[in-house]
C-alpha cells in the first residue's frame, strides 16, 4: 500500500460524488430532469457498497478497488456514463412507481368483492377516452424525445473519431483467448496487461486476429468490440494511478470466461513509473549464460514457433515473452505469475486454463526446469 | 347462446373406443387447425422442459465462482441450445400454434386458409427441432466427439467459420433452424391470409378481437424477418461447405454483415414473440375485469406502429460494434420511439382494469403478472437504448436480466395465462384453480429471484456466456440468488405440467363459456367440433357474446 495510499489519499470518495454532480450538471442540467441526480448520487450506489474501498495490488503496489465496476469510474467516458446511469435510474424509477402504482391501485381497489358478485350485473363499460389516451401518448413522446437528445449528446461527447491531443496510441489485438498490445510509437509489444501513464489520454485501436472479442474495463470506458476486418477505436484517460480490471465481453469460444483484462495506470516517474516500464520494455531481453540450457530447449522445441522473444525467436501465434516476468499474471489473468505457476503452466497449460490453444509439450523434469529458469529470467 | 348445442359427449371422446394406432394416425394426418395448434403447443412445452433443464444446469454451474460441475465445452453448448430452443422451438411454435388454434375460432372461420400448408408448417418445425437436437448424437466436433452447437444462439461470424468451429455441429444449427424457419414462414403466411380473407359475416377489420390484430402483424413480421435469416443461413452454409466467403474477413468477407442480417431478423423476432403475448393479455384482462378493452382503436394503432418501428431498431444490438455516431444515434432514437406504442398498450390494460370488477382467477393472475414484469423489462429496454449506458452493460448479465423480463416475465407468463384461459375450450375440462395459483406464485417468486439479481451482476461487470466467473469481484451473492430461484421456478413448472395432464381426465367439465367471456370462440362447444361452428356466425360488434348476453344494450352503438 506504500504508493497507493499516497496517490489516492483521502480525496477519493469525495471526488466521486462531486464528479457525478459536475458531470451530470453539464450534460443534463438543461434537461430539467437533473433533479433526479443529486438524490440518487447522494444516496450512493446501494448495490456496490464496497466499490469505494480499496485494496492494494500485490505486484505493483498500485491501488485497486475491491470491486471494479462502472460505479467507481476513473476516466472521463466512464464518469459520464456513471452520471447518465443515475439519471436513467431516476427517470425509470419514476415511471416504475407511477405505472406499478396505478396497477397495484387498480388491483386493490377494483378487485371483485362478494357483494359485487352477488349483484350479478357488469360494471360500467368505458370504451376509451380521447383526452386520457392523448395524454399517455404525448407524455411518453416528450420523455423519449428528451432521452434521445441526451443519448445523442453523450454519444457525440464520448465517441471520438480522432485521438485526443497528446494521446498514447496502443494497438489492441484480441486472440483466442488472450490480448496482444502494441505500442507503435514506442516499439513495444506485450501481452495481456496494458500499462499506461495516468492522467494522459490513451487511444486504443482495436483489432482481432481470429473471432470477435470485446474490450471492456468498466472503470475506464464502455466496451468496444474487436472484430476482424473492422478496426474500432476507444479512448480513456485514467484520472488516478491504479489497477483496473475487466474481461472480454463478446463470446469468443471455449475460454471466453478466462480472457481477463488488466490495465495498470502508472505515474510517469519513479522506479515503478511508466517511463521506467517503457525503458525496461525497450531493452533487449535478458541474456544470461546460466539460462542458456533453457533457451536451447525453448529453441529446440515448438515453443519458438508460437512465442516471440526479441532477438531469440519470432513466433507470432502466442503472447510475446520478451519481458514476461514484468507482468503480474499468467494466461490472460488465470493465475498470478510466479515461478510455481509458471512451472505448472509450462508443464501442462490445460491444468490452469482447460481448452486454451497451448498444448502440453510433455517435457521431462530437466527440460522443464531449464525452460522455467530461462523464462523466469526474462524480466 | 343456449341455441348452440352443447356436446358433453365430446369431452374425453378421444379416450374411447378406437385403438391407439388409429388415434395417433388421425393426429399424424390431420389438417385441422385445432389439432395442429394443440400439437404445436405440446411439442413447444416439451422443448420448454428441455430448455429449462439446460438453464438449470447452467445456473448450478454458476452458483459459485470457479465451479467445475460442467466443462467449458458443455456449458457453451448449453447456453447455445438453451437460447436456440427457447426462441425457435418454444416461443415461436407455442405462440404460432395458439394463433393457429384461436384465430379461426375468434374470427368465426371454419379453418385456416391453407390447412395442408398448415400441417406442412407444423411438421417442418417439429423435424427442424429434432434435427437440431440430433446434433447431440450425430454432430462431430473436434477430435470426432459428438457435440451440440456451441456458437451462441446468434452464432456470430467468424466463430462459425470452419476454422473456429470444426466438425459439423454448426451445420446442424443452421439446418435445424432453417427447416423450422420454413415452417414458421408457412404459418405466418397462413395467418395473414386467414385473417384477411376468412372473417365471418359482419366482422370488419376494426371489429376483430385484438388477438387477431396482433396475429396479423406477427404474420407480416414473420414474412419480413425470417427471409433474411434464412438467406444468411444459406450464405453461412455456403461459407462452411462450398468455400464461399460471405462472412470470412480473411478473404474479404464481412463479420459485421452477419450481425446485420441476424439482427434484422432478431429484433422483429422479439416482437414476433411478444405481440401474441400482448394479444392474449388483451383478451384475458377485459374478461376478468368485466370491462370492454379500453381504447381499442389506439391499441390497434399501437400494434401497427410496433410492427413498422420494429423493422428499424435491429442495430441497437450492435452499439458496441463501432457503427459510428450517426448510426448509433439513429438506432437509439428509433428504439426510444418504440417505447411509446408499447407504453400505450400497458396504460390501456391498466385503464381496462380501472373501474372494473376484477376476478383473480389463474389466467388473470398470469396476465397481471405479465403486465408488472413486462413494465420492468420495458424500462430496462429504455435504459439499454441509451447508447453510452449500453456500452457499459451490452453483452453483460444486465442484458440477460432485461430480455428474460421481456421473454419470460412477459411472453412465458402470458403463454401460461393463455393456457389457463383457453385450456377449458380446447380440452373441455377446467384446470385445478388451487394448483394453478400455487404454480403462479412459485413461478413469480422464482422468476424474480433468478432474474432481478442479474441486472446487478451485469452492472458489476459480469459478461454473459461465461462458464465461470471471477471470485472477489462482488458477484458471488447475486449469482447464488439467481441460482436459488431456479428451484422455485422448477416447482412452479412441474405443478403446471401436472395440472395440465391431470385435469384432462379429472378436471370439472367446463361447458361452452366458463369465464363468461365475449369473443366468438366461447360460443361453440368445448372442445369445438371439427368444423368449429354449426351455423356460420354473424357479428355486429367487437364483442358478439356481449350482444347476445345484453340484447338491451349491444356494443355496436358505442364503437
Amino acid at each position: 500500500m506504500r504508493r497507493g495510499s499516497a496517490v489516492r489519499g483521502d480525496a477519493g470518495s469525495k471526488r466521486e460524488v462531486r464528479f457525478s454532480l459536475r458531470s451530470a450538471g453539464s450534460r443534463c442540467g438543461s434537461l430539467a430532469l437533473a433533479w433526479a441526480i443529486p438524490g440518487f448520487a447522494a444516496a450512493a450506489p446501494p448495490i456496490a457498497p464496497d466499490s469505494l474501498s480499496e485494496i492494494c495490488d500485490p505486484s505493483t503496489g498500485l491501488p485497486m478497488p475491491a470491486i471494479p465496476t462502472m460505479f467507481d469510474p476513473a476516466s472521463p467516458p466512464a464518469a459520464d456514463i456513471e452520471a447518465l446511469t443515475w439519471l436513467l435510474f431516476g427517470i425509470c424509477a419514476a415511471i416504475f412507481v407511477v405505472v406499478q402504482g396505478a396497477l397495484v391501485h387498480a388491483i386493490i381497489k377494483y378487485r371483485a368483492r362478494r357483494r359485487d358478485e352477488a349483484a350479478g350485473d357488469e360494471p360500467r363499460q368505458v370504451y376509451g377516452s380521447n383526452p386520457v389516451e392523448l395524454a399517455w401518448t404525448v407524455i411518453p413522446v416528450v420523455i423519449v424525445f428528451v432521452l434521445t437528445l441526451a443519448s445523442v449528446r453523450l454519444i457525440r461527447d464520448i465517441e471520438r473519431t480522432s485521438p485526443p491531443e497528446g494521446a498514447l496510441k496502443v494497438v489492441v489485438i484480441g486472440h483466442q483467448w488472450w490480448w496482444e498490445y502494441r505500442y507503435p510509437d514506442l516499439g513495444i509489444v506485450t501481452a495481456n496487461e496494458l500499462v499506461v501513464p495516468a492522467e494522459r489520454p490513451v487511444w486504443l485501436e482495436l483489432h482481432s486476429a481470429d473471432v470477435n472479442h470485446s474490450w471492456w474495463v468498466p472503470q475506464l470506458a464502455g466496451k468496444m468490440d474487436c472484430i476482424p476486418g473492422h478496426p474500432n477505436t476507444l479512448w480513456f484517460e485514467a484520472d488516478r494511478p491504479g489497477v483496473y480490471l475487466g474481461q472480454c465481453a463478446e463470446y469468443c469460444g471455449n475460454q471466453h470466461a478466462n480472457m481477463l483484462l488488466r490495465v495498470e495506470a502508472r505515474a510517469v516517474d519513479g522506479p515503478l513509473g511508466f517511463d521506467a516500464w517503457v525503458a525496461n520494455q525497450q531493452s533487449p531481453p535478458v541474456d544470461d549464460d546460466s539460462t542458456t540450457p533453457g533457451r536451447d530447449v525453448f529453441l529446440a522445441l515448438a515453443c519458438q514457433s508460437c512465442h516471440d522473444i526479441a532477438g531469440v525467436s519470432e513466433g507470432a501465434f502466442g503472447p510475446n515473452l520478451t519481458h514476461l516476468m514484468s507482468r503480474a499474471t499468467l494466461g490472460a489473468g488465470v493465475a498470478p505469475l510466479d515461478r510455481d505457476s509458471l512451472r505448472q503452466w509450462v508443464d501442462d497449460p490445460q491444468t490452469l486454463k482447460p481448452g486454451c490453444n497451448m498444448p502440453s509439450l510433455k517435457l521431462d523434469t530437466n527440460q522443464l526446469d531449464a525452460v522455467v529458469d530461462y523464462l523466469a529470467s526474462l524480466r | 347462446m343456449s341455441t348452440l348445442t352443447t356436446r358433453p359427449a365430446e369431452v374425453g371422446a378421444a379416450v374411447g373406443g378406437e385403438p391407439l394406432a388409429t388415434r395417433l394416425h388421425r393426429w399424424a394426418v390431420t389438417v385441422d387447425h385445432k389439432r395442429l395448434g394443440i400439437m404445436y403447443v405440446l411439442s413447444g412445452l416439451v422443448f420448454f422442459l428441455v430448455g429449462g433443464i439446460e438453464a438449470s444446469i447452467m445456473r448450478a454451474q454458476l452458483a459459485r465462482p470457479a465451479n467445475d460441475l460442467v466443462s467449458p465445452e458443455v456449458f457453451n453448448q448449453l447456453f447455445t441450445m438453451h437460447g436456440t430452443t427457447m426462441v425457435f422451438l418454444v416461443g415461436m411454435p407455442i405462440l404460432l400454434g395458439m394463433g393457429n388454434y384461436l384465430v379461426p375460432l375468434m374470427i368465426g372461420a371454419r379453418d385456416m386458409a391453407f390447412p395442408r400448408l398448415n400441417a406442412f408448417g407444423f411438421w417442418l418445425f417439429l423435424f427442424g427441432g429434432l434435427l437440431l437436437y440430433f446434433s447431440y448424437i450425430g454432430a462431430q466436433g473436434l477430435y470426432g466427439t459428438a457435440v451440440a452447437p456451441d456458437v451462441g444462439w446468434f452464432a456470430y461470424a467468424p466463430l462459425t467459420d470452419r476454422t473456429f468451429s470444426r466438425g459439423n455441429s454448426t451445420d446442424y444449427w443452421i439446418l435445424g433452424i432453417m427447416v423450422s424457419g420454413f415452417g414458421s414462414i408457412a404459418t405466418g403466411l397462413n395467418l395473414v391470409v386467414t385473417i384477411l380473407s376468412m372473417r365471418c359475416r359482419g366482422m370488419t377489420l376494426m371489429r376483430m378481437p385484438l388477438l387477431a390484430w396482433m396475429m396479423l402483424i406477427v404474420g407480416l413480421l414473420v414474412l419480413a424477418a425470417l427471409g433474411p435469416l434464412t438467406a444468411a443461413q444459406v450464405m453461412l452454409l455456403f461459407d462452411r461447405n462450398l468455400g464461399a466467403h460471405f462472412f470470412d474477413p480473411q478473404e474479404g468477407g464481412s463479420a459485421v454483415l452477419w450481425q446485420h442480417f441476424f439482427w434484422f431478423f432478431g429484433h422483429p423476432e422479439v416482437y414476433i414473440l411478444v405481440l401474441p403475448a400482448f394479444g392474449f393479455v388483451s383478451e384475458i384482462i377485459p374478461t376478468f375485469s368485466r370491462k370492454v378493452i379500453f381504447g381499442y382503436p389506439l391499441m390497434v394503432a399501437a400494434t401497427v406502429a410496433i410492427g413498422f418501428i420494429s423493422l428499424s431498431v435491429w442495430a441497437h444490438h450492435m452499439f458496441a460494434v463501432g457503427m459510428g455516431p450517426a448510426l448509433n444515434a439513429f438506432f437509439s432514437a428509433m428504439t426510444f420511439m418504440i417505447a411509446v406504442p408499447t407504453g400505450i398498450k400497458i396504460f390501456n390494460w391498466i385503464g381496462t382494469m380501472w373501474g372494473g370488477r376484477i376476478r383473480f382467477a389463474s389466467p388473470m393472475l398470469f396476465a397481471t403478472g405479465f403486465v408488472a414484469m413486462f413494465v420492468i423489462g420495458g424500462l430496462t429496454g429504455i435504459m439499454l437504448a441509451m447508447v453510452p449506458f449500453d456500452w457499459q452493460v451490452s453483452d453483460s448479465y444486465f442484458v440477460v436480466g432485461h430480455f428474460h423480463y421481456v421473454l419470460f416475465g412477459g411472453t412465458v407468463f402470458a403463454i401460461f395465462g393463455a393456457l389457463h384461459y383457453w385450456y377449458p375450450k380446447a380440452v373441455g375440462r377446467m384446470l385445478d384453480e388451487t394448483v394453478a395459483k400455487w404454480s403462479f406464485w412459485l413461478l413469480f417468486a422464482g422468476f424474480n429471484l433468478t432474474f432481478f439479481p442479474m441486472h446487478i451482476s451485469g452492472m458489476l461487470g459480469m459478461p454473459r456466456r461465461i462458464y465461470t466467473f471471477q471470485p472477489d469481484r462482488g458477484l458471488e451473492l447475486w449469482n447464488v440468488l439467481s441460482s436459488s430461484g431456479v428451484v422455485l421456478q422448477a416447482a412452479g413448472v412441474i405443478l403446471i405440467v401436472w395440472n395440465l395432464l391431470r385435469s384432462a381426465r379429472k378436471g370439472a367439465v367446463a361447458g361452452n363459456d366458463p369465464w363468461d367471456a365475449w369473443t366468438l370462440e366461447w360460443a361453440t362447444t368445448s372442445p369445438p367440433p371439427e368444423h368449429n361452428f354449426d351455423v356460420a356466425p354473424t357479428v355486429g360488434s367487437r364483442r358478439p357474446l356481449w350482444d347476445l348476453k345484453h340484447p338491451e344494450d349491444p356494443d355496436g352503438r358505442y364503437e
